[in-house]
């Protein structure tokens, strides 16, 4: 009994777990040190930026640096009726301390975003700060709801109010369409300026539609693969990988070329007769655009986990399935089949992520109404410049794709991905 | 009922891949149910193809091959009923071991407790029983071969086919395994085609083996035929071991020749040499030359021994006779005191008839 928990010693009499421990610490440094650059490039190029952009999206600090006074004196305030004096006295001094730095302007462009009219009635308050008609002896309530009738709107200050905390989720629910109503409810915006979720599911449709177009092209071409002798396979190959080799923008461009109405493939389709000159199909500029090209990019990203599947594959187990007496389909679909998803599970994961942010691709070819989420985050963040809501939509992009990821997990597992 | 000695025919049946080489060349073969018929022959001697063209995966170039009388060339391999143990035993990976026997059931849509039934007694037969739901990959080498074996006979096919199904085994197993498939032969009597290079494998499993060399059969016998009697030189090389003599035929007369070596004569039984004159390859089982003969035997020869290997149950003695330095003797070991030790010179002696002039190598 007792040899059975008795410590197992070394021949040194040292307890024989902290020996192996010793003798592989220097192995695990060792490890350790050489995945250190990789660890520190990870940081700095992909965990610091994501959480800079997480920042940036929910960061509303902005009114909360500029009326830090008038936002303690709220702190009391009911937010029903109008507020009390001490509010009106701590917003017209901080008021005064932003007319001194001149960024009054800022705060009214940002409460205007919260409710439209706060910029006529910050301009207005501005002249009569600057012409210090402001009395600080008498009641700063009553001049402030003077100085424009919507200082006295109740609606107003409940605005302010409402942007003091200093992180928001407003620009996540923009990105969905929505926003924060009046007491703070989530509305949904208006039926015909709801974009994004148009955006959205066009995304998704596209990344769908072009991982089943790549799926039902690569799986044929990954089977000749693995299937031809080398001499060919080689060759094919070769074709598989060319397009890869070839700049991203290179072949956009090509497609392009290919496609417009006065292109080749047009011209083609009225050299057979298929459709009339004068009544050339638009191929460019729309979704069918972005299919074409996209998928035509994307292949090589299902072909090759698909083929690496296949090629582990015995052509011996197809011929038992045959002679012990399954038709060709039924070897097919109960054998081969079965033993790809790996591959096509891979494939199709790839494919689809890569599909979902596609940015330059429906940028050139897809016109207005083959553009996806993508091109509106770049939208955001080189002519609007809000880059807090670029980087929300960049985040939600993010969300989804792990989503994606999670349910494939769950479905097949990612234990049975196979890249090669 | 007797058995028809037909049941698979191969008819001048020739095979190329190229259009340029034949793999086989005019091959005729008859097989008989019931029987297990060994192909054997090197690699490349095209063997696998003609298994391949029974199994159907492969169509002959010319002539035909029967199955029960009926013509099967042009029927594709899942019509054609035909069980096969791959080399690799093909197990389908992604299914249990109960899936992988009722497959073949399956796909013949018989009912589900038919399927159980068969399944159960394929596997008792294996002695695989209470496996059904272990996959493939949990199974060591044996057992997979088993269940590959179980699953070629389930489905009571009228052939089954098996193409170097032990070569993955190790030799203890792979000798178990001989014994094994040869029992389960015996007990259901179906026709088994097998294919192989290992000679002691043929030999210990079959009714009748065929030695291809070349695409061709060489010679279609019995083992012991086969061993004992080889129609040529080149059956007499691949089927066990074998002392050869090249040399010419002098005389020739009443079922006797007489043989010119390069150092001497020797006396032989004319096999393949018809007239004086002839080139011809002698062949004497190692076995079958003795030390020191008590009997009187009609070929007695002196040599040197020139090397001796100790293996137990009998010494390997190389020897260097009438020219020829790659004589070997098997000597038992016995108590019998024989003065076998380097560079002592022995006499040795063999019977005519043991003594085969084949043809020329």
């Amino acid at each position: 009994m007792s040899s059975e928990t008795q410590q197992i010693l070394t021949t040194d009499g040292i307890p024989l777990s902290v020996s192996l421990k010793k003798a592989e610490r220097k192995n695990k440094i060792k490890a350790f040190l050489l995945v250190v650059p990789l660890l520190l490039f990870l940081i700095i190029t992909y965990i610091l930026p994501i959480g800079d952009m997480f920042m940036r999206s929910i960061d509303d600090k902005m009114v909360t640096n500029m009326l830090p006074k008038t936002f303690t004196a709220m702190e009391k305030w009911d937010g029903k009726e109008m507020p009390p004096e001490e509010v009106f006295a701590g917003f017209y001094s901080d008021f005064k301390i932003l007319v001194q730095n001149k960024e009054h302007g800022k705060l009214a462009q940002r409460l205007n975003k919260e409710k439209n009219g706060f910029n006529s009635i910050i301009k207005k308050l501005f002249r009569q700060v600057q012409r210090n008609k402001i009395d600080e002896g008498q009641s700063i309530k009553e001049q402030i709801m003077k100085v424009h009738k919507r200082w006295r709107d109740v609606e107003y200050w409940q605005a302010i109010k409402r942007t003091a905390p200093p992180y928001t989720t407003a620009k996540y629910l923009k990105g969905m369409d929505m926003y924060y109503g009046p007491d703070g409810n989530i509305m949904q915006v208006e039926e015909d300026r709801r974009i994004h979720r148009i955006l959205w599911l066009r995304t998704l449709e596209i990344a769908f539609f072009v991982t089943l177009f790549s799926f039902l092209m690569g799986y044929p071409i990954a089977h000749l693969l693995a299937t031809l002798p080398m001499k060919y396979s080689n060759l094919l190959m070769i074709c598989v990988l060319l397009p890869f080799w070839t700049s991203l923008l290179v072949r956009t461009a090509s497609w392009m070329i290919l496609l417009q109405q006065q292109g080749i493939v047009n011209d083609f389709f009225v050299m057979i007769g298929l459709v009339a000159d004068d009544n050339r199909p638009e191929m460019m500029y729309n979704k069918v655009g972005t299919y074409v090209a996209m998928t035509q990019i994307l292949l090589p990203f299902m072909v090759l986990p698909l083929y690496s599947v296949m090629k582990t594959i015995s052509p011996s187990l197809m011929r038992a399935g045959k002679s012990l007496g399954g038709t060709p389909f039924v070897a097919f679909w109960k054998i081969y089949f079965p033993l790809t998803i790996p591959g096509i599970g891979a494939g199709c994961l790839l494919v689809f992520i890569l599909a979902i942010g596609y940015y330059i691709t429906p940028a050139l070819v897809g016109g207005a109404s083959g553009t996806l989420i993508s091109n509106q985050i770049a939208y955001h963040m080189k002519t609007t410049l809000d880059w807090s809501f670029a980087s929300a939509m960049g985040l939600m992009l993010l969300t989804g794709v792990l989503v994606v990821y999670w349910v494939y997990n769950k479905l097949v597992g990612v234990d049975n991905i196979k890249l090669g | 009922m007797s058995k028809n000695q037909e049941f698979v025919k191969f008819d001048k049946v020739d095979k190329s891949y190229d259009g340029k080489v034949l793999v086989v060349k005019d091959l005729n073969l008859d097989i008989a149910e019931g029987e297990f018929i060994t192909m054997l022959g090197p690699s490349g001697s095209g063997k696998t193809t003609c298994l391949m063209m029974l199994a159907g995966f492969e169509t002959p170039t010319n002539g035909e091959i029967y199955l029960d009388a009926n013509p099967i060339s042009n029927i594709p391999p899942h019509k054609r009923g035909i069980g096969m143990v791959f080399q690799n035993y093909a197990l389908f990976p992604h299914m249990t071991v109960y899936e992988n026997l009722a497959f073949p059931l399956k796909v013949r849509k018989i009912s589900k407790d038919d399927i159980d039934k068969k399944v159960d007694k394929a596997l008792s037969m294996v002695s695989l029983s209470g496996f059904e739901n272990r996959m493939p990959a949990q199974l060591s080498g044996g057992q997979q071969q088993r269940v590959a074996v179980a699953r070629a006979l389930v489905f009571d096919p009228a052939v089954v086919l098996m193409d170097e199904p032990l070569g993955a085994l190790d030799k203890n197993l792979r000798e178990s395994m001989q014994y094994e498939i040869k029992h389960i032969h015996e007990s259901i009597g179906v026709t088994v085609v097998y294919v192989t290079h290992d000679q002691s494998e043929a030999l210990t499993m079959s009714n009748r083996i065929a030695v291809f060399n070349d695409g061709k059969v060489q010679q279609l016998s019995s083992p012991d035929k086969l061993y004992e009697e080889p129609v040529n030189s080149f059956v007499a090389e691949f089927i066990g071991e074998n002392n050869t003599f090249g040399g010419e035929v002098v005389d020739l007369s009443n079922g006797s020749c007489k043989v010119k070596l390069s150092h001497g004569e020797i006396l032989a039984n004319p096999i393949s040499v018809k007239s004086k004159g002839d080139r011809t390859t002698v062949s004497i089982r190692p076995e079958r030359a003795l030390i020191n003969p008590e009997n009187k035997m009609d070929n007695n020869h002196a040599g040197t021994i020139e090397e001796v290997i100790y293996h137990g149950d009998h010494t390997r003695v190389r020897l260097n006779l009438l020219g020829n330095s790659e004589f070997i003797l098997k000597v038992p070991n016995s108590s019998k005191n024989l003065d076998i030790k380097l560079g002592n010179k022995i006499n040795i002696g063999w019977n005519s008839q043991d003594a085969r002039a084949l043809d020329p190598k």
